[in-house]
């Protein structure tokens, strides 16, 4: 329970549960909790640019609950609108994410011995259906269907290569820059940057506006 | 309950934290150039697809990493092509699961 209310990690949980039963040193727990949850560096560089304005309070209660789940609700509710939305962060953050990950420890403190075996149960598979679910949900144009092929390509490769935790770091970070090399005419395409029909790509706070558009935001 | 982790969960707390808050809490990220905004905004479906492409096809056995194919390829397939079609992840995930449970029941792994 302290787990899941404190550190507020699940994969690193799930890992340190194993690592104190194989009675790991907590330095080596740290440091691979510290390994393992360095993608969010990249969910926390991503969210900025949407929280400019904010109080830095409500930036640093944020942060303590940027999880996997509620980087993906979010970044995919504000690209939606097209603005930052701050009802709509804290609901993902603790009314979807977590309230019900801490009943869940809860239950799983209290009836997990019950539950003989959770993959006949089908639970395994949750966790990454949903990240590919989410993830379709933010593919808009050729350059977030890029990064997105590139990541899971290139994630899969350095699991394979080094390990699981860097391989999703790895995907995190090349990921975009295969994006990038799309050309920006061919990404431009469909929604300009800077402009209103942009606001499910770029649709981020600050984005200077550069390209001529029409009165519905259509390149002109 | 036992409080004996307590002290671990904060120390995990202590390393996760910082990595959580570093963008967020860091003015400069207001003065990044126009190329750089852009690659954030490229973050989320490159890190999420990674997240969904490893927890589905990499398997650690023995120390070891390895691409195993098998049910959850089937599982976590369907659920992103329902999502791309209906635009659910409710209905998604609940396909996923249920082919999950049938497929185990059926002896496939």
């Amino acid at each position: 329970m302290a787990f899941s209310l404190v550190a507020f990690a699940g994969a690193a949980q799930f890992a340190a549960v194993g690592f104190v039963a194989r009675g790991l040193g907590w330095p080596a727990i740290a440091l691979f909790t510290l390994l393992l949850n360095a993608r969010h560096v990249l969910y926390s560089a991503a969210m900025a640019p949407w929280f400019r304005g904010r109080s830095f309070v409500e930036r640093a209660v944020a942060a303590h609950l940027l999880t996997d789940e509620a980087f993906a609700l979010t970044i995919a509710h504000f690209r939606r609108i097209g603005r930052f939305d701050g009802f709509g962060y804290w609901w993902a953050a603790i009314v979807t994410t977590l309230i019900p990950w801490n009943v869940a420890t809860f239950a799983g403190v209290m009836l997990g011995g019950a539950v003989v075996d959770p993959k006949a149960l089908g639970i395994d598979v949750i966790f990454p259906a949903a990240m590919g679910g989410l993830a379709v949900t933010l593919l808009t144009g050729r350059r977030e269907l890029v990064a997105a092929i590139a990541g899971g390509v290139i994630g899969v490769a350095a699991s394979v290569a080094w390990d699981p935790t860097i391989g999703v770091i790895a995907g995190g970070i090349a990921g975009p820059l295969a994006g990038l090399l799309v050309p920006e005419a061919a990404a431009r395409e469909t929604a300009p940057l800077g402009t209103e029909a942009s606001a499910e790509r770029f649709g981020m706070p600050g984005v200077v506006h550069d390209h001529p558009t029409d009165d519905r935001g259509r390149p002109s | 309950m036992s409080t004996d982790l307590v002290p671990l969960a904060v120390v995990m707390w202590a390393v996760t934290y910082p990595s959580r808050a570093i963008g967020l809490l860091n003015p400069a990220i207001d003065r990044l150039p126009r190329r750089a905004l852009a690659y954030l905004q490229l973050v989320g479906p490159a890190v999420l697809a990674s997240l969904a492409t490893v927890n589905t096809v990499v398997q650690t056995r023995n120390g070891q990493s390895l691409v195993v194919v098998g049910l959850p390829w089937l599982a976590v397939g369907a659920c992103i092509a329902l999502v791309a079609w209906r635009r659910n992840l409710f209905l998604g995930l609940l396909v996923a699961v249920i082919i999950a449970i049938a497929g185990r029941g059926a002896g496939w792994e």
